[in-house]
């Protein structure tokens, strides 16, 4: 079909383009290499600001883009250029012959055993954000569930603002994570005392610095200015947490009962692979490349390809919802100026 | 003992453990606006007698939060109650009065 | 504590050891610390492998003692460890091992400043060539003794007269395995298992049948530190970080210590006499202090040879306690004699460290 359009990936960026195009009267195929939509966004819990339930926004645009062509557990496999567009191989033996491409392979999250002064996978009581919104979710980790927890201590920027774990941009959204995490453990574990380690708060976005402000109002996070440099593990299988006080001016030493390890934003690795089919270019930050990073984040150098949400960096859900509105505009006018 | 002619060194490591809250946690209940505090050092920049005393707002809560009562107290000494940080304040922190609280607990506890 | 998780990163840090053809360099003062320590190694891999482990009286210090002491610059170092690189050549090999942790330090730091700056080997080429007219190859592999004890530790254990066990129990000793800051802390990928779980001494441990203690210091420096301990002005901070070890390793009660580095076991264990005195505490059981050993002096008692042969006299702490509980007998009226059976100087005693 002449208008077939290609989306890849089936998270935030994925589904809202998705549901952009059928409203504009296109019938996108959208793959998803996992088997369900909603990306990371649909192992999360509740989200900032206003605490709306993961699964509700997931639900939400899953039910308006049941027209589309879904794809679950199916990868690209490759894409050859054609005069017209491409020829898109699908890993289930579909291959579709359309006009424009959209990478919405949104990201990974860091692997936060790379860290490994932060012994993630080597000490009990680490956890990762991801972890926790999964015991939010599930009630079930042994790390918290049937556990005594008096102190628990938010890592910020694991993983991000990091040379050497391979990634030097800010993750953007883990501050204000972190500061939501905290406040919903306090809630749950009131007499327990809860520690922010962070280097700088970046709270950038609509309500966050309310947030904040409830945090140390309401909760009492205590929050401390430095980044954790080493964590150790003592006899009773607590964690021991060094950092600096940099407003003190001391190193600083804490015994915790839990370690939450705000695991940041990078590049999906799978996405450079599929990128690369379409001569999209990896950007000197490691996400994928823009035409530029003023007016045309969305767009490419190459004809017809696309690219919406965490592909192209870190970034918020609503600036992804965004993007992704943003692209299926971009897409249409695309496919009018081909007629 | 042998003497050796050094000793061990102190370790300067502050050790949060062991901090005692129990005079922040007082603070708090009289003055809850000290839990705002972002540490933006505007009290400090502006303070008519910091850079003479060393006395410093941020200073003052941030050494109660560590459990250093006695080195707030020093720094408190230096207060003019001019109320200049009052007026920088961006979190609109009622400085003053919240010196003023702070003596008045020191005040109890020497009675 | 999930033993799987330091797995998956040791074999992330696996590190290529050739199993035979050595060139051996010495510490500048091991043989002073621990005198039987160096010999034991080529004894075990000589005699009791079959490996084939060359060295020669014309080596010197690497320079790196020096170095770290503010006392020589890097390049004079290099020019050192260049000259050490062309007796290798000369002598026909290509592996070299150190047995100072320092050197091997030393060593690696050097290589890889000249990987990223060949015109500073260039240099360093023509010095040498000026110096003493000689010339060298860079080694192929570059290990450390304790990386080969390590590769031999299960052959080591197959030969094994006694184990790192008490023997009365059958319990395992429960070991603090403490690394030279300079063996991986600078470069992680030229150590076996990495800089922050270091396998290479606890690999030793877990064969040998001991188990490892991780406490929160463990990567924590001995307190040697070079200017920190020679400068005596700046002793209390050496002496300060060994503290700090020992009162984080106190409640997980060490039968024993095994390290790899030559100022490590020397200060782990002078140390502890000092803090006795200053402090009137001990770190041992009864009043006697944590015995700390080489990881060749730990490989000789496992494999049987005589406590006395492998110098262990000439620690501070006193090593019977442990030889009781791994069941190695020891002639007290021995101990003190010299190689030609004439008793040597016996040491004063502590007032408050318990010693035999």
């Amino acid at each position: 079909m002449k208008d077939n359009i290609v989306i890849v990936g089936g998270g935030i960026a994925g589904m809202e383009a998705a549901r952009q195009l059928l409203l504009l009267g296109y019938k996108p195929i959208l793959v998803e290499k996992s088997d369900h939509l909603g990306g990371h966004v649909a192992d999360w819990h509740c989200l900032f600001p206003d605490m709306t339930p993961a699964q509700q926004v997931v639900k939400d645009l899953t039910e308006q883009i049941k027209d589309a062509n879904i794809f679950l557990e199916t990868e690209v496999s490759f894409i050859n250029k054609m005069k017209m567009g491409y020829n898109v191989m699908f890993s289930n033996g579909v291959n579709v012959i359309c006009k424009a491409i959209l990478l919405a392979t949104g990201f990974d999250l860091f692997d936060a055993s790379k860290k490994e002064e932060y012994g993630y996978g080597i000490y009990d009581q680490v956890m990762t954000n991801k972890d926790l919104e999964h015991w939010f979710n599930t009630g079930d980790d042994k790390r918290i569930t049937g556990k005594d927890i008096k102190k628990i201590g938010f890592v910020h920027c694991v993983g991000s603002r990091d040379v050497k774990a391979g990634n030097q941009q800010c993750s953007k959204v883990c501050c204000i994570t972190a500061i939501k995490q905290a406040m919903e453990m306090k809630e749950r574990f009131p007499d327990a005392e809860v520690y922010c380690f962070y280097m700088d708060l970046r709270l950038f976005g609509k309500k966050y610095e309310d947030f904040y402000i409830k945090a140390q109002m309401e909760s009492g996070v205590h929050f401390i200015r430095g980044r954790v440099s080493e964590v150790s593990e003592n006899l009773q299988g607590q964690v021991i947490v060094k950092t600096e006080d940099t407003l003190s001016g001391k190193p600083a030493k804490i015994t915790l009962d839990l370690l939450v390890l705000m695991a940041g934003i990078v590049c999906n690795r799978e996405a450079v692979q599929t990128a690369s089919m379409v001569q999209v270019p990896i950007d000197s930050d490691g996400f994928l490349k823009s035409r530029d990073n003023i007016l045309n984040i969305i767009e490419t150098d190459s004809k017809g390809v696309f690219l919406a949400g965490t592909a192209t960096g870190a970034k918020t859900i609503p600036e992804t919802a965004a993007e992704a509105r943003a692209v299926a505009l971009a897409i249409h006018n695309y496919l009018v100026s081909q007629q | 003992m042998m003497e050796f002619g050094f000793s061990i060194s102190p370790s300067s490591t502050m050790n949060l453990d062991k901090v005692d809250f129990s005079l922040y946690e007082r603070l708090c209940e009289i003055e809850p606006d000290a839990k705002k505090c972002m540490a933006c050092g505007s009290c400090s920049a502006t303070c008519t007698a910091g850079q003479w005393t060393g006395m410093s707002v941020r200073k003052v809560l941030l050494d109660i939060q560590r459990g250093k009562e006695a080195e707030a107290a020093r720094l408190l000494k230096g207060c003019m109650l001019c109320g200049k940080c009052t007026m920088v304040c961006p979190r609109g922190i009622n400085t003053r009065h919240l010196i003023l609280s702070l003596c008045r607990i020191y005040g109890e506890d020497e009675k | 504590m999930i033993y799987q998780g330091k797995q998956k990163i040791w074999s992330d840090y696996q590190k290529e050891i050739p199993d035979n053809h050595w060139f051996y360099v010495r510490s500048c003062i091991r043989q002073s610390f621990f005198p039987a320590s160096e010999r034991y190694f080529m004894k075990i891999c000589r005699d009791l492998l079959g490996k084939d482990i060359y060295e020669t009286e014309h080596h010197t210090t690497c320079g790196g003692i020096a170095y770290h002491s503010d006392t020589i610059p890097q390049e004079t170092a290099m020019t050192i460890v260049a000259r050490q690189f062309a007796l290798m050549k000369e002598a026909g090999y290509k592996n070299l091992v150190t047995s100072c942790i320092t050197s091997f330090g030393n060593y690696t730091e050097i290589l890889e400043t000249w990987r990223e700056f060949p015109e500073l080997e260039a240099r360093i080429r023509e010095n040498l060539w000026k110096a003493c007219r000689r010339e060298f190859d860079k080694p192929e592999y570059l290990a450390h003794a304790s990386d080969l004890v390590y590769k031999f530790r299960h052959e080591i254990a197959s030969k094994a007269k006694y184990n790192l066990v008490d023997h009365m129990t059958g319990e395992p000793l429960r070991v603090v395995e403490h690394i030279g800051c300079h063996y991986s802390k600078m470069f992680p990928h030229k150590g076996v298992g990495g800089a922050e779980y270091p396998c290479v001494l606890s690999g030793m441990v877990d064969s040998w049948g001991g188990q490892v203690i991780d406490y929160p210091e463990r990567r924590h420096c001995c307190g040697f530190g070079f200017r920190q301990y020679l400068v005596k002005a700046n002793r209390g901070y050496s002496i300060a970080n060994t503290h700090k070890k020992f009162e984080s390793m106190e409640p997980y009660h060490p039968d024993m210590i095994i390290t790899n580095c030559p100022g490590c076991p020397y200060f782990l264990d002078r140390w502890q006499y000092v803090i006795s005195e200053m402090e009137g505490k001990t770190y041992g059981r009864n009043g006697y202090g944590i015995p700390v050993f080489t990881y060749e002096e730990v490989a000789g008692l496992v494999l049987g040879f005589d406590p006395w042969d492998l110098g262990l006299q000439l620690h501070q702490v006193a090593v019977e306690p442990l030889l009781e509980k791994m069941g190695i007998p020891y002639n007290p009226k021995t101990k003190y004699l010299g190689l030609n059976g004439k008793e040597i100087m016996k040491p004063g005693l502590p007032t408050v460290l318990k010693c035999c």
